[in-house]
Order: C-alpha cells, then structure tokens, then sequence
C-alpha cells in the first residue's frame, strides 16, 4: 500500500494479511494507491533481538544509510535507493516510527519539519498549536469549532511549498485516537500552548519563537548538517509566519481568539 | 580588573546563527543545543574576531551603542564570555588571531 504524507508516497510491503489490513486501518485516509511512491519499505514481521525492550529510539548514519532502532524494531533505510526494511513485532507502533523518521529526514533536507503540534485548517488557514505532551494540543482540537478540518491532534507536517508554508494532514494521532483529514492548507499562524487561568495572546519574537520552536521539533538523527539545514529552516519560518503564546482556557471561546 | 577581558574572544566555527533585530539565537548542530543572546551579547558575539580584546570590544562597540558604564559592561562581558566559552560557542585566546 502508498501511504502518502505530505505528497510524499511511501509503499509499504508485507507479506502478513492480518498486519496489512491493521496498516489499511490505520492509514485509511492516507492510501493512495493512484500516486507514484518515493520510497519502499518492507515490513518483517520477525521481532529484532534487541537487549532492551523499553531503549529509545536511536537514529544513526552509515554512509547512505539511516539505522533505526528502538526496544521494538530494527530498520534501516537506503537514500541513494530510496528503500528500507523495518524488522519489527505485529504491532502497528514499530512502522508508524520509522514512517516518522523518514519524513523528518526528508523534510529537513526540503525545508520543512514534523513538530509536536496539533494542527487545524479553519477557513481555509492551518492553524497550528505545539507544545510538548499535556500542554493541550488534544485539547484545542476537540474543541475546534464546527466546519473546522483537524489535520493533527499530536504531530503536524509543516512544509514549504512555493513561497507559502503549508501544514498537511498526518495519521499520526494523539489523544483522540483518531488520524487527521488528509488535506493542507497555508499556515496562519503557529501558536505555542499554555494552560493559563484566562484567553490570552501574546506575539513572541522571532528568536524566543525559533528556540520554542526547535525545542518541540521531532528530529532523531545525529547528523550536524541536517541539523543546521533544520535551524535555517525554522528561522526562515519564525520569520514568516507569526508565532504567539496562547494561554487558554479549556472551553470552545479560545477559538474566537484563533483568527 | 577581570583577566578575561585582556583575552580575544572568537566564535567558535561550525555554530548555526540567525540574527533577528538584534537578538541571536544560536545553535551547535554537533549536539542541538541552543543559545539565545540578548542585544548586547549579540553585538559582542558578533564582534567576537579573535583579533580584538573583551576590552576593545566592549569601548568600541558597546558603550557607544548601549547606555551603560564601562566598569559594568566589562564585569557583565566577562561573565558572558566565560559562559559561552563554557558551552564552545565562544574560545577565549591570549593571543589574537593571525591575519
């Protein structure tokens, strides 16, 4: 199946019929069987012999190739091919990472970025709202008003597009439990979350914004030039696109501040 | 009399900056972390050469664009130099670079 982000197709293969179908559930809107896809990966549903079950993801740099692994899986991925085998058990978890990694390794190299952030195309605009785990993005998408499109409830795909930053849908799902529409929309405004005691909003500058930014951005690679090329990226962004503080309150008049 | 400010600050090579009116924010790409820098340490951090002092950076370029007392921008360029030098982004040398 092509699993298509952010116009970028992936094609995931494997030979288990059960594991297919839970992938077609969980990448129902982003199968694309149409487009052309970019990059291949093959799923062996053969558990990687890894000494810890609960290790971080660690992401590192062969020569063309990116190894992964995590207490769950062990893949790797060729850029000069553009192909990758992911080892891993039956769970869905272990693809939907390594998905992940590869959009981030792409995006830095083409200006753009996956960032913890809930993201919402209302009227036309993508509204996105960062800021790491508990500081509301589930919530300001649930409470997303009615004709509002929810691209993310936890991992939005920012990417320039022409001379306009665009924010796409993702399956990635947080709290809701439930994958984004699979649409984009140019960026209005990023909004960095915090819980507060009334609606409040406050335009941050460029560097305290950049910094706020780079902080919530998901980039798992050791890899200094990719790094720099993400720096620029963001600082071309902050530059751009206004970035706030949005101390809210959990009710659905937050969304009459969001314009 | 702070020592330090008789030493020629560089920055280091290989750090990722952008300028916005005035601030830095800088980034060492070996290991992410950030920086940001506040209107008078960006101007010394950018006038950090290695061919000039702390000393001649902070008559030359600080007291005319900041109003502040010599005595107290050499105290607080000292400390700032100390701690960027600390974190790699700024070296600290006796002698100034050649060229």
């Amino acid at each position: 199946m092509n699993v298509v982000i952010g116009g970028t197709g992936i094609e995931v293969s494997t030979t288990d019929a059960a594991f297919e179908q839970v992938l077609r559930t969980q990448y129902a809107g982003f199968i694309q069987p149409e487009s052309s896809a970019s990059i291949q990966l093959t799923v062996d549903l053969t558990p990687p012999a890894l000494t810890d079950p609960d290790a971080d993801i660690r992401v590192r740099n062969e020569g063309n190739r990116w190894i992964m692994d995590r207490g769950d899986f062990h893949a790797s991925y060729d850029a000069l091919t553009r192909t990758g085998i992911v080892r891993q058990n039956a769970s869905r978890h272990g693809l939907d990472s390594v998905i992940r990694i590869i959009h981030s390794l792409q995006l830095a190299e083409r200006s753009g970025f996956l960032l913890h952030a809930a993201s919402v195309i209302r009227a036309d605009r993508a509204f996105v709202f960062t800021g790491p785990s508990g500081a509301g993005k589930t919530t300001i998408s649930r409470l997303a008003p009615a004709g509002a499109h929810l691209l993310t409830d936890e991992i939005s795909y920012v990417r320039k597009v022409g001379g306009s930053w665009k924010a796409f849908g993702t399956p990635f799902a947080g709290e809701l439990a439930r994958a984004g529409e699979n649409r984009n929309a140019s960026v209005e405004a990023l909004f960095l979350l915090k819980h507060g005691t009334e609606n409040r909003i406050r335009k941050l500058n460029a560097a305290v914004a950049a910094r706020s930014l780079l902080r919530n951005i998901l980039f798992f690679a050791d890899d200094s030039v990719l790094a720099r090329r993400l720096f620029d990226t963001v600082c071309e962004f902050v530059e751009s696109v206004g970035v706030f503080e949005l101390s809210f309150l959990p009710d659905a008049r937050v969304w009459e501040w969001i314009q | 009399m702070d020592p330090v400010t008789e030493y020629y600050p560089r920055r280091a090579p290989n750090l990722a900056a952008r300028v916005f009116r005035g601030e830095a924010i800088i980034m060492n790409p070996a290991d992410s972390t950030l920086f940001n820098l506040n209107e008078t340490a960006t101007a010394i951090w950018l006038a950090a050469d290695g061919k000039s002092t702390l000393r001649d950076i902070v008559e030359r370029d600080i007291l005319p664009a900041f109003d502040v007392h010599l005595e107290d921008a050499l105290r607080d360029a000292g400390e700032f130099a100390r701690s960027l030098a600390e974190h790699s982004i700024l070296t600290l040398q006796a002698e100034p670079e050649a060229g």
